[in-house]
């Protein structure tokens, strides 16, 4: 690891201060610390959030949460509230990690964590997202964890988090602060960037700003599920995932939304085939129909070209499941 | 960076640089080598200890981010002469070959046992209201940050079911 400054923020206001002069913020630490060890993040400076008063969860007035942004991801899947309101939240959570690291793991950091790309982690090899400019060693390499969809010639990276692919289908937004004291609240489909030719600018935040909290809408009917397709059964990264909250009322499908993890930059969802589901009575041509229009522009580059046939499967039966549990 | 860290009980007081982990901090400067490096990336568990009463990896945060905190390591867990529950069932079950993920597995199952108690459910629970029961397939999930080289893992989850009470 290189040298750097270490402070302790008093405020989320100094801690946006610190970080608007250009140094880093870290909370759970599980993200950051891994890549400063291996040089791939070099920061001059830390700043330390985790004192600041930012781990709570709030029920807002019109019924929604409000989650701070050092709420860890153990004490958010294991909110009674959300567990019995937003499940697809907690099942999303439960399935990363291990049980060690969701209890350091924040939900700022797990929001912003990097991609699991393995050029990234090598600094050997070009990396565009590492080393502007460098080029792109997955395109041609071992790209089978890679996306499909939202790519560049320049980046096929993923997004890893499953919290994020829940947060995404529950329509949550973000709450960030900047040095100033002024606050924006961001879709959270709007948080990130396609990779373009810029595949090192990520998120639409401005450096030193600070994510406070995320907010989720007030629960809405339907059932939800979290489908996690992964190399192993436990403490993997998705190879596909799909966050699914379904509503069915007189066989026909009220509510589809859904949001795709491992298959792209940022967590998945078209409102294309949402828009075809909604209203139609279920049935499989109507979920490989939903199948088709999600994956028409998908692209795979070799060894992860399974994954189009994959999440047509997984997002199939998912659907499945969500319209029968819905109508029983 | 000076920190202050009350360790298995007693108070220490450490000026360390800013980049020492947890670990390192444990290891090297307070001599409690229980707790092993496996990877130091996050992905074994060989470095789990407990930190304010929560399982955490030792090897990915910075010692300076816990001054003040409660630090309990395999050391405070039990010792030679007096075991706790799960040291004595890991022992008795043979829940290891080499040993050098135990320190880890003790720590962590420790922490575990109290999340099913306070009614945490995990990946594997079938309902999230409900709380679980201790099946083979819910402690393998709670347990699956923490790997097994020498895959010792039938005896490791026979262990920890018979120190929790849960008969064979
Ligand atoms: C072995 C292993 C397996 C894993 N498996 C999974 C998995 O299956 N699924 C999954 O989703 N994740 C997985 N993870 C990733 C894990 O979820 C993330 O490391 C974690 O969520 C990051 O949170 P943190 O608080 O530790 O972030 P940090 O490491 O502290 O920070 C990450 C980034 O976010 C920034 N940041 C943090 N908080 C804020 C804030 N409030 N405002 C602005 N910026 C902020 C930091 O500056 C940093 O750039 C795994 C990690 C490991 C090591
Ligand atoms: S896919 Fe993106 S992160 Fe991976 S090597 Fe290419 S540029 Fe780097
Ligand atoms: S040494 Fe910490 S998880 Fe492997
Ligand atoms: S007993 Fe050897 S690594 Fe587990």
């Amino acid at each position: 690891m290189r040298p750097f400054d270490y402070a302790r923020a008093a405020t989320s206001e100094d801690a946006a201060r610190q970080a608007a002069e250009g140094a880093t913020f870290i909370a759970g630490g599980t993200n950051l610390l891994d890549l400063m060890k291996l040089e791939v993040m070099a920061p001059s400076a830390l700043v330390d959030i985790n004192r600041l008063d930012l781990n709570q969860i709030e029920e807002a007035d019109d019924g929604g949460l409000r989650i701070g942004a050092l709420v860890t991801n153990s004490d958010l899947a294991n909110d009674t509230r959300v567990r019995k309101h937003w499940p697809v939240l907690s099942r999303a959570l439960l399935a990363g990690a291990s049980g060690q690291l969701r209890n350091k793991a924040t939900t700022g950091g797990n929001l912003l964590q990097r991609t699991r790309c393995l050029y990234f982690y090598d600094r050997a090899t070009a990396c565009n997202k590492r080393d502007p400019g460098s080029g792109c060693a997955a395109r041609d390499g071992f790209n089978r964890i890679l996306a499909v969809l939202g790519t560049s010639e320049h980046c096929i990276a993923t997004h890893p988090s499953d919290m994020a692919v829940a947060m995404r289908a529950l329509g949550a937004e973000v709450e960030t602060l900047k040095q100033d004291g002024s606050t924006r609240r961001i879709p959270l489909g709007d948080l990130y960037l396609l990779p373009g030719d810029r595949p090192d600018r990520e998120t639409v935040l401005e450096q030193g700003e600070l994510i406070a909290a995320v907010t989720l809408p007030a629960p809405v009917e339907g059932r939800q599920i979290y489908r996690k397709v992964r190399d192993r059964a436990s403490y993997a990264f998705a190879l596909v995932s799909v966050a699914g909250i379904v509503a069915v009322s007189e066989g026909r499908i009220t509510r589809a939304n859904l949001a795709f993890g491992g298959l792209a930059p940022k967590p998945w969802r078209n409102a294309e085939v949402e828009d075809l589901l909604t209203g139609e009575a279920s049935s499989d041509a109507l979920f490989g129909k939903a199948a088709d229009l999600l994956l028409a522009e998908a692209q795979g580059f070799g060894a992860n070209d399974f994954k189009i046939p994959l999440a047509r499967r997984t997002l199939v039966s998912v659907l499945r499941e969500l319209s029968q549990e819905a109508s029983a | 960076m000076e920190t202050q860290l009350t360790i298995n009980g007693t108070q220490h007081k450490l000026d360390l640089d800013p980049r020492t982990t947890l670990l390192d901090a444990l290891r090297h400067h307070l001599g409690l080598t229980g707790s092993k490096k496996g990877c130091d990336h996050g992905q074994c568990g060989a470095c789990t200890v407990m930190v304010n009463g929560r399982r955490i990896n030792s090897c990915l945060t910075l010692a300076c981010m816990h001054d003040g905190d409660e630090v309990t390591t395999i050391e405070g867990i039990g010792q030679p002469d007096n075991l706790s529950p799960l040291q004595q069932a890991f022992v008795s079950e043979d829940g290891f070959q080499c040993g050098y993920c135990t320190p880890g597995q003790i720590c962590s199952a420790t922490a575990m046992l109290e999340e099913i108690a306070n009614g945490w459910p995990s990946h594997v629970t079938g309902e999230l209201d409900a709380s679980a029961e201790l099946t083979t397939e819910e402690i393998s999930e709670r347990m699956s940050g923490n790997l097994c080289r020498c895959s010792a893992y039938p005896n490791i989850v026979e262990a920890i079911r018979k120190a929790a009470g849960g008969g064979a």
